[in-house]
């Protein structure tokens, strides 16, 4: 398979970058920002995202969906990146659908995937507990308790944990953390007793969320997946959401990466341009480097979780920790070669900036992957 | 890199190393599979981009070598394919394919390094022949090669790009002497040539005559397309395990050394991510989407990295990468290889000149 996008999926690519660079440019993040949105992100553009049928890309045709895969899941994820885009993209159509679609019973399947697919609910996956991601260190509890079981413990970093309809939770039903067995995944209902949401206010003006959960009952049929085997589930779906952020990173760094070489064109200083400077080319054209290599690495992972499952986790490590450290580079040099006026909140540059860092804690800096990597290759 | 015993070169004096490296390569070369993608009727595979790439995804799942390496095939063939006339190619790429002629390249100079369109090496014309008269330096094996693609001052009133030409001759030629380099790593992979009156029918040119620099900077695109790719072949074990061995492991299997392990992880990583890139950059062209001067970026890359994998492999070596004679080294196999590397980011052009042709090429950067 070629290591580009194919026809179709340049298409998508086209009208992804036309919608949200006409929709939701920056000015559409700082606008929410500045009025302190409830939601913090736009349901009117949610709708759009349905229409476009971009909401159920991951969902299966039966379901309403248009049974995309994750290099298609990738291309709209960039396109959020580069313009900074608050959605409910990443957490309902991404992580909830390949949930859904990849554990799902059928009668969970066929109550969700349709509504996902048409906008109509909205749903985050809550996963980390403590400061960095760690999956296999979950503590909270899920203990037997009638017809089904009981909650208890605390998740934090819920990507639009607020605003959702839907939870899916993962729990500890036996095994002590650092094992991989006996992890469930749940469908939480948020409204159910003794559940606590905490929106919290986050640098990069997202959406994110802690939740408490003090005995929250859940029927058997609220399990996604099986009893203690939820390992497994979880970190496919965990690879897929790995992967979509780590194209949204691609299309952060480039953000920043196209308003630098501007203001390289631009700026003047000495008598000329101060893109002229052998300095600032080298490191520019450094950082393009890094770019496009962190590109292709992403790409491959995409493709990986479509067709090529046994090289999908190792690729994916590659692509998330390439682009966490090249965004991270990306909005460094952004702001350093933007001088003065990088720093200050009026230029887009900080936008880019505060993204990257909330999107390498995203399911694994760049650290927790090579770590990964470094287990899977047996050092 | 391929340590030299590992590497079939060919030419008029083929040596082989050993049974195996000759029935490799016999039988490559009988399929045509020495260059996969050449047309058949030059000794080539006649395989389209699509098979050529799943030849070389199988032979690197089977860490297989290259049946033959040459610059001939790396540098001088693409150029010849693009730039050369139908006498040209049915003389020298069947020869190339099939190992029969080795060739040297004669670009840099000594006072033409970084600079190398300021290059003197004149050729004055003599009827149908050019005299030609000059040096150049870090000729790689010219002691070995049997011919040299050259480049040569024809025209000395033109600007310094205008007056160049690219010519092929014979090394057995009268006036051609050659002077190996004692380097760093003990070894003299780079010589010094001398051209004393050497006399080369001006058939022998590629492209027009005062051209040469369209020619010359087409076949640098494949060189550094080449030297990026150094470090992926031939290392053997991936460097993980190789420090596994001689670092140690925890419980866990981790290795002993935790700092290391994460440099080897992020080197891995990065490692892997030039591999797709490499793959990206072949896609990519043969969709008509690719940029001529990419592989600036990526000869800047993969030799940037392949210094890192050699430091690396030295500090997990430790004391016992440090022995230069022995026969438990194989001859200081590691730390002469370790040191030849320090000369990817200057041969081929300076990791500084590749970033220049980025930034004035595909970041249109002003003045660069």
């Amino acid at each position: 398979m070629a290591l580009v996008l194919t026809q179709e999926q340049s298409l998508l690519r086209d009208s992804a970058r036309d919608l949200i660079g006409d929709k939701a440019p920056v000015s559409h993040l700082r606008h929410l920002r500045d009025t302190q949105d409830e939601t913090g992100f736009s349901r009117d553009l949610w709708k759009t995202f349905a229409e476009m049928g971009f909401s159920g890309l991951l969902v299966p045709e039966e379901f309403g969906g248009s049974g995309l895969g994750c290099v298609e899941a990738g291309v709209v994820m960039e396109e959020i990146g580069r313009n900074l885009m608050p959605s409910p993209f990443l957490a309902t159509s991404v992580l909830a659908a390949s949930a859904l679609a990849q554990g799902g019973s059928a009668a969970q399947k066929s109550e969700h995937l349709p509504k996902v697919a048409d906008g109509s609910l909205l749903a985050a996956l809550a996963i980390d507990e403590g400061a960095k991601h760690r999956p296999l260190m979950t503590r909270m509890q899920a203990v037997r308790s009638g017809n089904g079981f009981r909650l208890e413990g605390d998740k934090a970093f819920v990507v639009d944990g607020h605003a959702a309809d839907l939870l899916i939770v993962a729990a500890r039903t036996s095994g002590s953390a650092g094992e991989r067995d006996g992890l469930t995944l749940f469908l939480v209902d948020p409204r159910a007793r003794g559940i606590g949401i905490e929106r919290t206010a986050m640098v990069d003006s997202h959406n994110a969320a802690r939740i408490k959960f003090e005995s929250v009952e859940v029927n058997a049929d609220g399990v996604l997946g099986e009893v203690d085997q939820g390992g497994g589930l979880l970190e496919g779906v965990l690879n897929i959401g790995r992967g979509a952020v780590a194209s949204e990173m691609v299309g952060v760094a480039e953000g920043v990466f196209g308003r630098t070489v501007s203001y390289l064109k631009e700026r003047r200083q000495f008598g000329k341009a101060i893109g002229e400077f052998q300095a600032l080319q080298h490191r520019a054209a450094q950082l393009y480097i890094e770019i496009e290599i962190t590109r292709a690495a992403v790409l491959k992972a995409l493709q990986a979780l479509d067709k090529d499952a046994a090289n999908a986790a190792s690729a994916v490590a590659v692509a998330k920790a390439r682009a966490g450290s090249t965004a991270t580079l990306a909005v460094q040099e952004g702001v350093q070669m933007h001088g003065g006026m990088g720093m200050t909140d009026q230029f887009d540059i900080g936008f880019f900036m505060k993204r990257a860092r909330v999107c390498q804690e995203l399911f694994g800096d760049n650290n927790f992957h090579a770590d990964q990597l470094a287990r899977m290759k047996g050092y | 890199m391929t340590s030299d015993e590992d590497t079939f070169w060919g030419g008029r004096n083929t040596h082989f190393s050993s049974e195996g490296q000759r029935v490799w390569f016999e039988r490559m070369r009988d399929k045509g599979w020495t260059v996969p993608h050449w047309p058949k009727e030059y000794g080539g595979g006649g395989l389209d981009g699509e098979q050529a790439k799943i030849v070389r995804q199988e032979m690197a799942a089977i860490g297989a070598r290259p049946p033959l390496s040459s610059f001939g095939i790396s540098m001088l063939g693409p150029a010849l394919l693009k730039y050369g006339t139908d006498a040209q190619k049915k003389e020298h790429l069947p020869k190339i394919a099939a190992g029969l002629i080795r060739w040297c390249q004669g670009y840099s100079e000594p006072n033409a390094g970084s600079d190398l369109a300021s290059l003197q090496t004149r050729a004055t014309s003599d009827g149908d022949d050019f005299i030609i008269n000059g040096q150049k330096i870090w000729t790689s094996y010219a002691n070995y090669a049997d011919w040299i693609f050259c480049l040569v001052r024809t025209d000395p009133a033109a600007k310094k790009h205008d007056g160049i030409s690219f010519i092929l001759f014979d090394m057995a030629s009268k006036g051609v002497s050659t002077k190996p380099i004692l380097l760093i790593s003990g070894r003299s992979p780079f010589c010094e040539t001398f051209f004393d009156n050497v006399r080369v029918p001006k058939a022998n040119l590629v492209g027009a005559i005062n051209r040469g620099w369209d020619v010359a900077k087409y076949l640098l695109q494949h060189e550094r397309a080449m030297i990026s790719g150094m470090g992926e072949r031939g290392v053997g074990r991936p460097l993980g395990q190789v420090a596994a061995d001689s670092v140690g492991t925890d419980e866990a299997g981790r290795l002993e050394d935790p700092i290391l392990r994460g440099q080897i992880a992020a080197f891995e990583i990065d490692e892997a991510a030039l591999a797709c890139a490499a793959e990206r950059a072949i896609d990519l062209a043969k969709a008509g989407q690719g940029h001529p001067a990419f592989s600036s970026a990526m000869k800047y890359y993969g030799t940037e990295l392949n210094k890192r994998r050699y430091e690396l492999l030295m500090s997990a070596g430790g004391i016992d990468a440090l022995e230069w004679e022995s026969q438990r080294s194989r001859g200081g196999a590691r730390p002469r290889a370790w040191l030849r590397t320090k000369a990817n980011s200057i041969e081929g052009g300076t990791s500084e000149v590749m970033l220049g042709i980025v930034a004035k090429r595909i970041l249109d950067l002003p003045g660069a």
